[in-house]
């Protein structure tokens, strides 16, 4: 950067004081004005995000009792949760998680995305089938949730329609608490995230690309998987953001859906806050964040998301 | 694609798994708002028992589901509060991020990362914090702060979809008519980004209402809705439950209907004024 010269050199001595100051005061006024803007966000995210992750950092150090936690600086909770075999079963068991939510809420997201982008022509009613797959969005998790129970309980109506309809003869028992149930609920609760971004794409996409595409002689099923695909890709990528990460962290579903009978990351984290075990909690979560951090990074390296809104 | 004439085939298959995929959402819910109809012998599955709105009623006995009533004031003032605060503090950054300035990106990636931090890590050191800090968690302070680390991401990227479809030159219109900064941002700016504020606000309010996982740690002693409903779920075997689930979804149906009849009256107003040339 090269230094200009100072801008009272010539020209402004001719012009009366008090204008140049207040020119000089405003100047200076809306060079601060963008940080003036940005303070409160920065603010916000300082006092409740970077300081509460700092101080999980800290008391992940730190050693507790059963009553009360101590400042100090040991590894313990680290080792703890490191060599347990049961940790490793559960971070697994996460994955598995995140990857079976993956591949259906990206199956159906795709697919109902790609239908509202290319195959519902009247813009008013791709808005309105947009709106009612974005609505769920906007209500009680929990509720939706409690939802699935009369549908999977053991007397559910699914069992009673199987059975009425002679398929089987005892009641399915693996529908409600299991981890059925709980992929079932994140496919229900998360599908939305993919259908927004994917959607957001889609409409983008030049439509004398597919066009072309047609004139020279592409089959449907080629134009999807060689044009539209590799298109989407900006939205697939925000999506599977979102997916994986809310189900990385979650610990409510499992504990709903599962009725306690599955773990994940989440929910052993919960059991150590319960049980006040806050350090080992905190230990916990800084892996977690570290695990969430490098899955997101992996799927970063596809796209610049401040193109995409 | 612009394809003229008859649909083919592969618009009624797709048309069907999009009506699938529309039952799949929908139908749950509309299960259990039959079921909070039971009659007072019935249970949490068909058959039903008659019906009755027995559960309601019983809903706002408090000793029976606990503290219903208080939860829900404590949800919806805590929904409004975060609301105003994500519709102001998101526009004001968001003005701020149309010029440059040092740190935009970092504070940008910043808010991206409150989005992807799962939520039980917001939740634990914003409780771990005020414990060390010996302050009192309360959802007016804590959960509020919790709260906002959620929907102030979801603001702000409306906010920067607002101001990259914004053209400019209307401000540039009103400079050259003599407008000061602020009567340009009263008049011209605010009046024309309306109806999508209306979404951040929506975003502010609905997040903020049924949110769990953040105020878990940070509501201190006095449940929100959420936290009251979850509490049910463990101790609570009766239709009662769908009944506060019926309830709290129909309330989340009059927010989000209200927000969209705003923005097609919005949208209304503004094409009349464009069609009389005011």
């Amino acid at each position: 950067m090269t230094v200009s010269a100072p801008p009272t050199a010539s020209g402004t001595g001719a012009r009366p004081a008090r204008a140049a100051s207040r020119d000089r005061r405003a100047w200076s006024l809306r060079g601060w004005l963008p940080y003036l803007q940005a303070l409160p966000l920065a603010l916000v995210l300082l006092v409740f995000l970077v300081v509460p992750i700092a101080t999980i950092a800290v008391v992940s150090f730190w050693d507790y009792d059963s009553i009360r936690i101590i400042p100090d600086f040991v590894l313990t909770n680290y080792e703890w949760l490191l060599t347990s075999a049961v940790t490793w079963q559960i971070y697994l068991n996460t994955l598995k998680f995140a990857a079976l939510a993956w591949v259906f809420t990206f199956a159906i997201g795709f697919t109902v995305a790609w239908f509202l982008a290319f195959h519902v022509r009247s813009v008013t009613w791709q808005m309105v089938l947009f709106l009612v797959c974005t609505i769920p969005f906007w209500t009680s998790n929990i509720i939706r949730m409690i939802s699935w129970v009369p549908f999977l309980g053991r007397n559910g109506i699914l069992n009673s329609a199987l059975i009425g309809a002679g398929v089987i003869d005892q009641p399915l028992e693996f529908l409600l608490f299991s981890d059925f149930a709980v992929v079932l609920a994140y496919v229900h609760l998360y599908t939305l995230f993919m259908v927004v971004p994917i959607f957001n794409s889609m409409a983008r996409i030049d439509r004398s690309l597919i066009e072309a595409a047609r004139d020279a002689g592409a089959t449907g099923w080629q134009i999807l998987w060689n044009v539209v695909l590799p298109l989407s890709k900006p939205g697939i990528a925000i999506g599977s953001i979102f997916v994986v990460t809310l189900v990385m962290g979650d610990f409510i579903t499992v504990r709903l859906m599962s009725g306690g009978q599955s773990a994940s990351i989440g929910t052993m984290i919960a059991n150590d806050i319960a049980l006040l075990q806050y350090p080992a909690a905190a230990a916990n979560a800084v892996v977690l964040l570290l695990v969430v951090l490098l899955m997101v990074a992996t799927m970063l390296r596809l796209i610049d998301i401040r193109k995409e809104l | 694609m612009r394809d003229t004439g008859r649909r083919g085939l592969s618009f009624y298959l797709l048309a069907a798994f999009f009506g699938l995929f529309v039952l799949f959402l929908y139908g749950p819910t509309v299960t259990i708002t039959i079921l909070s109809f039971q009659g007072p012998e019935g249970g949490l599955t068909f058959p039903m028992r008659g019906w009755s709105t027995h559960w309601f009623h019983n809903l706002f006995q408090q000793q029976a589901v606990g503290d219903f009533g208080g939860s829900f004031q404590r949800s919806l003032l805590l929904g409004l509060i975060v609301m105003a605060l994500t519709v102001l503090i998101a526009l004001t950054a968001g003005f701020a991020f149309r010029r440059r300035f040092r740190g935009s990106g970092a504070l940008f990636y910043l808010t991206v990362a409150s989005l992807i931090v799962p939520s039980v890590l917001v939740s634990l050191g914003i409780g771990l914090l005020f414990q060390i800090l010996g302050l009192e968690p309360n959802w007016w302070s804590s959960a509020l702060g919790a709260h906002l680390t959620w929907t102030l991401p979801f603001g702000l990227l409306i906010v920067f979809a607002i101001f990259n479809r914004f053209n400019p030159a209307y401000e540039e219109a009103a400079r050259d008519l003599g407008a000061t900064p602020w009567q340009t941002v009263w008049h011209v700016v605010l009046p024309i980004i309306l109806p999508s504020i209306i979404g951040v606000a929506l975003f502010g309010f609905t997040l903020s209402y049924d949110e769990f996982a953040r105020t878990l740690m940070t509501a201190g002693s006095f449940n929100t809705l959420p936290l009251e409903i979850y509490g049910m779920t463990t101790n609570v075997t009766t239709p009662v439950l769908y009944a506060l689930g019926t309830l709290t979804t129909i309330f989340s149906f009059l927010v989000i209907g209200l927000c969209l009849a705003g923005f097609i009256a919005v949208q209304r107003r503004r094409a009349r004024r464009v069609a009389s040339g005011v």
